[in-house]
């Protein structure tokens, strides 16, 4: 779309829209509500139901507890390969740069790393030199202690004492091709993202930063792109519980002059 | 056949699983008489010119490429190979295209591009028309990654998307077209797009 920049009317880079699965043993946890779905728990049909509303990409994060549920996870990334035609990203406790092969031979186009990172920074370096940065995105869980940000891993679950703007620019240096930066004060929360941290982080790095956490109505995307200089906003709750659409959502941005990918009716061949 | 050149350059996966949806019969192969006599070839990639230049070199791809009669569609940095030579690590390319390929100049904007912009193309008429864009809308978005881009080239472009500079999102000689953009990760518009150079004469 249009837009004034620089006083200059140009056409721009759409801001993005990502709605967040979580997977577990192959099947959608953490409740999506849509009515009409037969069978909500699948992340083919939930994957394909974004896709035809307009999602730009997906994120699917695989919260496998045991081995055995693993095994599964090649099984549907092929799957929603099949049926959707929009970048995906996949995480979830991958630790080495096999697991990364096999998911993008499955057809994930970008992988999330998150505690594996923390533990071995030479990993996003060494995925990075092996795959391209484009397909390295460098996930990282914060909270704020005593004034400062932290990082946490292993779902929120441990303190790592690391500044998480120093992290995520060492992140940037190793290779990261993006960051998805979660808010855990605000995760779940719907009362919006934390927009100061996600603003020093837009500004700290030239890569683009995904803003997690804490999204429960349109003006908290709005702020997260406005004040927050977001690249990409992920959500899950407003999108799974049917509260708005996606279309809704960027027609709503759209109007408020956040730049968009509106779909455009493309004309499909005559058969 | 189809052939979907494997040199071994990241994620040709995703062009599978969309010619599989176009229920296109293709084949990966790297081996230069499978290419040679392909009806059509398709090169993809991501990763970086200097290692898919030396992976096609050490394959004894490049000439046949250049030779190459039949359609022949270069994504996202199978587009900037097609050109002489490319800024990143100052690579020497196919030279199928003239010109050089550049690295986005430091701005205000994020460097790689990533995601979805609007390509304009030319509307054309009759034996002028950009067929690849049959039937898709003028500013369709479409997905990108990448840091290097191609000049506009009056003669070579068929398409021009806007990011810090210009450039040449779909270009055009004879035979050979490329696309920076990944029409396999595109959503209807990229499909549709395949499916028009699956029908090219």
């Amino acid at each position: 779309m249009k837009v004034k920049y620089g006083g200059r009317s140009l056409l721009v880079l759409a801001r993005r829209i990502i709605p967040c699965l979580d997977v577990a043993g192959g099947r959608v946890v953490k409740g999506v509500h849509f009515l009409d779905l037969q069978d909500a728990g699948d992340p083919v049909l939930l994957a394909r139901r974004y896709y035809e509303e307009g999602a730009d990409e997906l994120v699917f994060l695989d919260i496998t507890a045991t081995v055995e549920e693993r095994k599964t996870v090649i099984d549907w990334v092929r799957r929603v390969a099949d049926s959707i035609f929009i970048p995906f990203t996949v995480g979830g406790g991958i630790t080495a740069l096999d697991q990364v092969q096999e998911l993008l031979r499955a057809g994930a186009d970008k992988v999330s790393i998150n505690s594996a990172a923390v533990r071995n920074p030479g990993f996003i370096d060494e995925a990075a030199r092996a795959f391209g940065s484009q397909c390295v995105v460098l996930a990282v869980d914060v909270k704020r202690v005593a004034a400062q940000w932290k990082v946490f891993v292993r779902g929120g679950r441990d303190k790592t004492g690391k500044d998480a703007l120093n992290w995520i620019r060492a992140g940037e240096d190793l290779g990261a091709g993006e960051i998805l930066l979660t808010s855990m004060d605000r995760d779940g929360t719907q009362v919006g993202y934390d927009l100061e941290l996600l603003e020093r982080v837009s500004q700290r790095v030239q890569i683009p930063v995904i803003a997690s956490g804490g999204a429960g109505d349109c003006r908290h995307l709005l702020e997260a792109f406005q004040q927050g200089k977001a690249d990409a906003v992920l959500a899950a709750s407003i999108f799974h519980y049917g509260r708005y659409t996606i279309s809704q959502v960027k027609k709503f941005l759209a109007e408020h002059g956040i730049p968009m990918r509106l779909e455009s009716p493309v004309v499909r061949p005559a058969v | 056949m189809i052939v979907v050149v494997d040199y071994k350059a990241g994620n040709l996966y995703n062009v599978a699983h969309a010619l599989r949806h176009l229920r296109a019969d293709f084949v990966f192969s790297a081996d230069p008489r499978t290419v040679a006599t392909a009806s059509r070839v398709i090169l993809p990639g991501v990763g970086s010119a200097r290692a898919a230049m030396d992976s096609l070199r050490e394959q004894g791809l490049t000439d046949v490429l250049r030779n190459l009669e039949v359609p022949f569609l270069g994504i996202c940095l199978g587009l900037q190979l097609l050109f002489e030579r490319s800024e990143e690590e100052d690579t020497p390319c196919l030279g199928v295209l003239k010109g050089v390929v550049r690295k986005f100049p430091k701005s205000e904007f994020k460097v790689p591009q990533i995601g979805w912009n609007n390509v304009c193309y030319k509307p054309g008429t009759d034996a002028r028309r950009p067929q690849l864009f049959d039937g898709i809308p003028d500013g369709s978005y479409f997905y990108f990654v990448h840091s290097y881009f191609a000049p506009l080239v009056p003669e070579l472009t068929v398409a021009s998307t806007e990011y810090v500079v210009s450039f040449s999102s779909a270009v055009r000689k004879e035979n050979f077209w490329g696309v920076q953009f990944h029409p396999e990760r595109s959503g209807e518009a990229g499909l549709r797009l395949l499916g028009n150079f699956l029908d090219l004469n």
